[in-house]
């Protein structure tokens, strides 16, 4: 065997065993057991080869917009009054279409240059425009609007990722789904009952502590009288569940609590939440505040000892004590919880607050006896499929189909350790993208193979009937491989999903297609042409 | 062996025939989507909610259809799926019955449905219904065996086991808590038998897809399909010449027109997997016009005196045990998948089914004529135009003329 026969023959083998690598990584035993696991270690099966869960959810950014705004109302008020200057009304006029906007209305037309210095001070990052009769406008800024809804997408992406990592679901993915706005793809593997999930994705474990100026009322109308018929500027009116069902009666409906509008501490200063029990027994979720947060607490509740303050989850009152001394930086939420529900409030409250509600927009789920069925078919029809084709390659071309199953055999080992390599996960259509690499493996193989087959028909030896074979049938490989990578390619760019999993499992393919039907297949045929006498026939 | 040697068949003369029977399958098929069944869309391009559940016994649809009635369900679209022995049903609610404020109501309400005979049960966990994570977890707050330290590692695999043992072994269902004697310990077992019962269904799928992503998944893999036309289109424009580009697009257009159409006529749905099948189909019809080409090129150049259809009719000829070898065994591949995939894959391997046939079809039938049909019309042309050049003496086509020369 000559030298540069050898060398080649060398590569061949050195891919093969790399590739080997990339399926398998080293197996812990040499065992059909062993070897198993090592693959399903390396080779990532999508959900619906392996069962889970598959959810799309939008991020509703409008709601952090919202946020912002409110925000912006508050302090334009207290700027303004500050500032002498006389409003009728500052408000939002759409906040559910446009979030963005704020109305201020009644301004006298003197002090606009006034107004207009105190937004470019306070507001930076609004818009002020004038409009008919004394209204004024304020638009936040489209830019800062866009920042604040991307900085809310990937908020949400990590407050979820937290979530779920706590959940201890193995091998989540976590994304911004392009195809759509402000939408998140949430694979979960082997979750195949996602209601839990979805619940604790979903809570936005927004945690206030506010001073509770007055109640518990029945109603609304009770609350308003109460306060003599207005609430003080800085209150606001929030609905709680009944507490501690001390009145069976009241435990119907809700119950309304006068509030401070600020909140002394919020979710974004806790350290720890824990679940825990009260001392009756009562399950309920223990948490310490940040050194920073457990400062302004102190503070807060040492100028109010005597007064009564509110846990506020989500809007919602949820516990009521009274202050009687100063705390620093512990504190408890108590209600009417079960077990569950406090394992799954602490485990979202120190994940953090979404900063936005979340809406699913899309849900598979996967029995995984379905994924197993259609590994198991799959497998046996790709099998049988192969196992027919290199039989007939073997049976037409007689020793030269040795050298297409070969070829198509190392194909199949560069696929899957490619794979296995960069982590790309196999899904169905990506058993689609197999397929069409097989065939074209075989289309290769037979192109080369009939071309040789012609060349001596026409009279040419052996040898040089394998030279032009090849050399011909180049071209058109090139060229069909081109083509087909071209189009895989964009699919890739400008497919989701599925679509891309054909994409990834095509490229691959091709490109180890060309290396086994092009390079290991001359070289098995200069290895046969070498060993045998000049002018012997071809086995083709 | 060979099977193919020196034919010699005539293709070009039998365009007319070609082109009627493209124009039957497109023109069914199309007939079938504007005026009969449409487009059959899957549930993830058309939204609604989908659940497959499988039964322990022969399932009497009849029943359940009163049971989706009594939950106040309209109109579900229920069937049996798969072989008969697989004892599954398909519940489809359709979009109606889906709103992404509650996204999953549907999918509850079948449940429930489903479960109202297992009331008998209540205040026990449906073992056929629990994922490894939930026993795990069952078995973690149990504790069964008293385990210490190692309990976590111990109580994952013998979830695992379970899952396992149910879905492998006993395809996804089980008929009673007892069947799982010698899987696990005797401790475990016998605690189970008091926390869980088997109910006799399992739901083995669910989709639910709301309005909005429906509309973008259609969009999307639509002009994914579109660009990457374009984009052979350019590649072929490049190494050959446009109208070669164009022929091998059109072929591809023609297939995935007939493989829709087919659809449409079976009343199939088109899912994404199908999709997936149709860019296959594509990738390969692609590949089946190009080795024809290729053949049209070199033959070009070796017989420059020889018409084009002569040449056209040559490389088909020549190319033609190529051809029939490749879709043949490719073929046989997806037949086997047709055959052997089972039901998930049943979609995927109909359309390359159809796909492989036509493509092989489209290649010799579709492309290759296009070449000679273009080169007629534009000899046609000049012919006109010298006749116009004569009359008139407009320098300007007769410049033409002479480049075309």
């Amino acid at each position: 065997m000559n030298k540069n026969l050898l060398a080649k023959t060398a590569l061949i083998i050195v891919v093969l065993i790399v590739f080997l690598f990339g399926i398998v990584g080293i197996p812990s035993s040499p065992t059909p057991q062993g070897l198993l696991t090592a693959i399903q270690n390396r080779i990532h099966l999508g959900l619906d080869l392996k069962g889970g869960t598959h959810l799309i959810l939008q991020v509703q950014v409008n709601d952090a917009i919202n946020l912002d705004t409110d925000r912006a109302v508050d302090r334009m008020k207290e700027a303004l009054k500050n500032a002498n200057i006389p409003f009728a009304e500052i408000s939002k006029p759409d906040p559910q279409n446009h979030p963005e906007l704020i109305q201020i209305k009644g301004v006298p037309p003197e002090q606009a240059s006034e107004l207009r210095r105190i937004v470019s001070e306070r507001l930076p990052e609004y818009d002020l425009t004038s409009g008919a009769e004394n209204a004024w406008t304020l638009a936040m800024k489209p830019s800062v609007a866009n920042d604040t809804k991307k900085k809310a997408v990937s908020q949400a992406i990590e407050t979820i990722r937290n979530r779920i990592d706590q959940l201890g679901v193995s091998e989540p993915v976590i994304q911004e789904h392009g195809l759509g706005d402000y939408q998140i793809l949430v694979q979960l593997p082997g979750v195949d009952d996602p209601a839990r999930v979805k619940e604790i994705m979903q809570s936005t474990a927004m945690l206030e502590i506010r001073q509770v100026i007055s109640g518990p009322y029945p109603s609304e109308q009770a609350a308003m009288q109460a306060s003599g018929g207005v609430l003080p500027p800085d209150a606001v009116l929030m609905k709680g569940s009944p507490l501690h069902q001390q009145n069976p009666e009241e435990t119907q409906g809700d119950v309304y609590w006068v509030t401070s509008r600020t909140a002394a501490v919020s979710g974004n200063d806790l350290r720890t939440a824990d679940a825990g029990r009260d001392e009756n027994g009562r399950p309920d979720v223990n948490f310490t505040l940040t050194g920073d947060g457990g400062r302004r607490f102190a503070a807060f509740t040492g100028a109010h000892v005597g007064d009564k303050l509110g846990v506020v989850l989500d809007n919602r009152v949820k516990s009521v004590a009274t202050i009687q001394e100063q705390i620093h930086d512990q504190g408890r939420i108590t209600g009417s919880f079960s077990d569950q529900e406090v394992h799954d409030l602490a485990l979202t409250l120190r994940s953090g607050a979404l900063p936005a509600g979340i809406k699913y927009l899309q849900e598979v789920t996967v029995g995984p006896s379905l994924g197993a069925d259609s590994i198991r078919q799959g497998v046996r029809a790709a099998i049988i499929g192969m196992v027919a084709v290199m039989l007939f390659m073997l049976f037409y071309y007689r020793a030269a189909g040795i050298n297409a199953d070969l070829g198509l055999f190392l194909n199949l080992v560069i696929l899957l350790g490619f794979l296995g390599f960069t982590g790309a996960t196999l899904t169905l259509p990506g058993i689609a993208g197999v397929i069409l690499t097989v065939g074209m493996g075989v289309d290769s193989n037979v192109l080369i193979f009939e071309r040789i087959r012609e060349e001596l028909r026409h009279g040419k030896t052996p040898p040089s009937a394998v030279d032009q074979g090849f050399a011909h049938a180049w071209v058109t490989i090139i060229d069909t491989h081109v083509t087909t990578i071209v189009s895989a390619i964009i699919l890739f760019l400008f497919g989701t999903g599925p679509v891309r999993g054909f994409a990834v499992t095509l490229s691959f393919g091709l490109a180890a297609n060309l290396f086994t039907s092009v390079f290991v297949s001359r070289v098995i045929f200069e290895s046969i042409l070498n060993r045998h006498q000049r002018g012997e026939a071809l086995s083709i | 062996m060979e099977l193919f040697r020196n034919t010699n068949i005539d293709f070009l003369g039998k365009k007319w025939y070609f082109l009627a029977f493209s124009l039957i399958f497109s023109v069914a098929g199309l007939c079938s989507i504007f005026f009969w069944h449409g487009i059959p869309l899957g549930v993830e391009f058309r939204g609604g909610t989908l659940v497959y559940v499988k039964f322990a016994q022969t399932p009497d649809l009849d029943q359940i259809r009163t049971a989706m009635d009594h939950a106040g369900l309209k109109n579900p679209r229920i069937q049996r799926f798969g072989p008969t022995t697989g004892n599954e049903v398909l519940i489809d609610l359709g979009m109606q019955e889906t709103s992404e404020a509650a996204l999953d109501k549907g999918k509850n309400t079948i449940i429930n449905a489903l479960q109202v005979e297992n009331s008998s049960n209540s205040g026990k966990q449906d073992l056929n219904n629990t994922g490894a994570a939930s026993l795990e977890q069952y078995l973690l707050q149990k504790d069964p065996l008293h385990l210490g330290t190692d309990a976590a590692t111990r109580y994952h695999a013998m979830a695992r086991q379970m899952e396992d043992f149910r879905n492998k072994e006993r395809g996804g269902i089980l008929t009673s808590v007892d069947e799982l004697r010698g899987v696990v310990p005797p401790e475990v077992l016998s605690a189970m038998q008091q926390d869980f019962y088997t109910s006799s269904f399992v739901v083995r799928n669910v989709e639910i897809v709301g309005p909005q992503v429906g509309g973008q998944l259609r969009h999307q893999a639509l002009m994914a399909t579109l660009y990457s036309l374009a984009g052979m289109l350019v590649y072929l424009w490049f190494r050959f010449e446009l109208i070669y580009g164009v022929g091998a697009v059109v072929a591809c257009l023609h297939d995935s027109i007939i493989t829709v159409g087919f659809f449409s006529l079976l009343n199939k749905e088109i899912s994404l997997t199908v999709i997936a099948a149709i860019l296959t189909l594509i990738g390969y019809s692609m590949n089946d016009t190009i080795v024809v080409f290729d053949r049209i090129r070199e033959n070009i150049k070796l017989l420059r005196r020889e018409p084009l259809a002569d040449i056209v009719n040559k490389s088909i000829n020549q190319t033609l045990s190529r051809t029939i070898l490749t879709s043949g065994l490719t073929f046989l591949t997806v037949l086997s998948l047709y055959i052997f995939g089972g039901e998930v894959l049943r979609g995927f391997s109909l359309a390359l089914v159809i796909g492989i046939m036509i493509g092989t079809y489209s290649s010799i039938a579709v492309a290759a004529p296009m070449l000679v049909a273009y080169q007629d019309w534009r000899a046609k042309r000049a012919g006109e135009a010298v006749a116009r050049s004569m009359s008139t003496g407009s320098p300007k086509s007769r410049e033409k003329v002479k480049v075309k020369a």
